[in-house]
């Protein structure tokens, strides 16, 4: 009865961790502590499943500890030698993982009740169905996800002619099988529809565009709480309700924040396409030149600013530009130069991406202003310094109706004195639209690899 | 006749399980409410703590295997490979949590 007692209150501890723990993740001083709780509030409860009383069990201690061995060893491995850059991928692939994790479960339980080994109500059939088919979209829609922003699969080999059309027969084929199963026992239809569920959490991603992956990952996070959660309902474990609800409600918020920061619903990502093929928008004259600039002039320009703002995007991160860029920072506050950084809600390949990899190189964070914070001081900015950022900064979102991205909030560097753009090439950027920027009259291009012209900047203020 | 039993199972499930329903429903304010306050700087770190939270699924992992039959291979040999992967997820998520959020150290 007391040992009851201890294990029912691991659970209890392990449940409050988790809230308490997401809580302290929202404050940029706790948030280390928060996920330290968290990962406490976890062990504590894997603990308590492992020792707690169960009737007549075989426990098979072996496998378990087997099995948490070799998990726990490729995890922090794993952990260990990503890269800040490959975040987002790391994360979608872990999130797979659990998604698989939830498939397996649903899978093995169903084949005990099919096989007269395990008793399961109407209702836990029903459920163990709806994880099989979430957890599976999660899994392969994870692997799809990590593979287009690993860069290793593009949107086009991966889309059907009519792919929408395609998605919706599979969609309602799935359910339909579904919704068989749920009245009828056979092992066979269950294989089939696992297969049909994993299939259909490929095809769900393909059309997605690659710039819009953090807000599938993050729907996707959803879907694997969500499949966490109706496990826990099989098994009637109120932890794993707890955990799956909380990570399936904050996966969706997550979602419906990127989206709103894009301005776009979630229907119009889903359906794909976005920054596909040609984009639309009013093309570009043909005739008009974009004016560029050398290091030595740019140089000059920054070292005797008043205020500077820099906007990193992805191609900062990409060339590993964070450390030169903070160094150049250095170099001009050493002059009196106020240097700030506007971060786009969607800057990177996730909200709180850029912060991270800026974080990274040391740069404090009161530098660092959201879009509402650095529009207000752009106004009064004498020099901007774009780094491999693009459709942020596009202003066709502002004036042109015709363009894909209008109506998406961006960093109004036009507001400043002058621009200076660090760009390999005239290339669109990632989501392929053209950016009319580059031909603004405040505007001049400094071309080359981000990095390497921020470090010749760095050794040109040196001299001043 | 088929959809009585039917219907009947539902409500059975329903009043069985009303502590659960209840739980599901409070969790699903409670996350919101949380999760809404969190500054867009740790979007990141929260994703990727709050994947970490759902490797809690390994918790179903362990409770499988502990009750399969000794020489249930299959249960077992499926069992520990959910294991594995829920492992992963819950190591390898809270791990990467903490790197990132390492560098939010207060500075100066």
């Amino acid at each position: 009865m007391g040992f009851s007692f201890i294990i029912n209150l691991s659970y209890l501890v392990g449940a409050f961790s988790f809230v308490w723990g997401l809580r302290l993740l929202s404050s940029p001083d706790s948030a280390r502590r928060g996920n330290i709780f968290a990962g406490i509030g976890m062990g504590i409860a894997i603990v308590a499943t492992l020792i707690m009383p169960l009737v007549d069990s075989a426990n098979n201690y072996a496998w378990i500890l087997g099995g948490m061995a070799i998990g726990g060893i490729i995890g922090l491995i794993s952990a260990r030698r990503v890269q800040m850059t490959s975040m987002p991928q790391m994360v979608s692939i872990f999130n797979g993982l659990g998604g698989a994790c939830a498939v397996v479960l649903a899978m093995a339980e169903l084949n005990n009740y099919y096989a007269g080994i395990n008793e399961m109500s109407l209702g836990a059939v029903g459920i163990a169905l709806f994880t099989l088919f979430i957890g599976g979209i999660a899994f392969t829609g994870s692997l799809l996800a990590f593979a287009k922003l690993e860069g290793l699969v593009w949107d086009s080999t991966v889309t059907l002619p009519k792919h929408n059309i395609i998605n919706m027969i599979l969609l309602v084929g799935t359910l339909s099988l579904g919704v068989y199963l749920f009245l009828n026992d056979s092992l066979t239809l269950a294989l089939v529809f696992m297969a049909l569920s994993l299939v259909y959490g490929f095809s769900f991603v393909a059309p997605i565009g690659g710039a819009d992956m953090p807000v599938v990952i993050s729907l996707l996070n959803s879907f694997t709480g969500l499949s966490a959660a109706a496990a826990g309902l099989i098994y009637g474990n109120n932890l794993m309700l707890v955990g799956g609800i909380l990570v399936g409600a904050s996966g969706t918020i997550l979602t419906v924040l990127m989206c709103n920061a894009m301005n776009r619903s979630l229907f119009n990502v889903l359906i794909g396409g976005f920054g596909g093929a040609a984009a639309g928008g009013k093309g570009l004259d043909g005739d008009q030149v974009a004016k560029s600039v050398n290091v030595n002039d740019a140089a000059i320009q920054l070292f005797y600013s008043q205020s500077v703002m820099i906007v990193p995007g992805y191609g900062l991160a990409v060339a590993q530009a964070q450390k030169v860029c903070k160094e150049v920072d250095d170099l001009l506050e050493a002059n009196g130069v106020d240097v700030k950084y506007a971060i786009h809600p969607v800057a990177g390949r996730m909200p709180g991406h850029m912060n991270v990899l800026l974080a990274e190189a040391d740069v404090p964070y009161p530098k660092l202003l959201d879009l509402e914070e650095a529009n207000a001081a752009l106004k009064s900015t004498d020099v901007v310094v774009i780094v491999g950022a693009n459709d942020v900064v596009n202003p066709s979102a502002e004036d042109d109706p015709s363009s894909p991205i209008y109506g998406m909030p961006v960093l109004k560097v036009w507001d400043a004195k002058t621009i200076i753009v660090l760009k390999r090439s005239m290339r669109p950027g990632y989501a392929g639209i053209q950016n009319p920027l580059f031909f603004h009259e405040k505007n001049k291009m400094l071309f080359g690899d981000a990095k390497d012209s921020l470090s010749k900047l760095a050794s040109e203020i040196k001299t001043l | 006749m088929l959809n009585n039993t039917i219907m009947e199972q539902f409500f059975e499930f329903f009043n069985e399980n009303l502590i659960l329903i209840y739980l599901l429903i409070f969790t699903i304010v409670l996350g919101f409410e949380v999760i809404s306050k969190v500054p867009t700087v740790l979007h990141t770190p929260l994703m990727s703590g709050a994947n970490a939270i759902s490797g809690v699924v390994i918790i179903g992992a362990i409770l499988l295997i502990r009750q399969a039959a000794a020489d249930d291979y299959l249960t077992l040999s499926l069992g520990a490979v959910a294991i594995i992967l829920g492992m992963i997820n819950v190591v390898g998520g809270f791990a990467v949590t903490d790197r990132m959020l390492e560098m939010f150290k207060k500075k100066k």
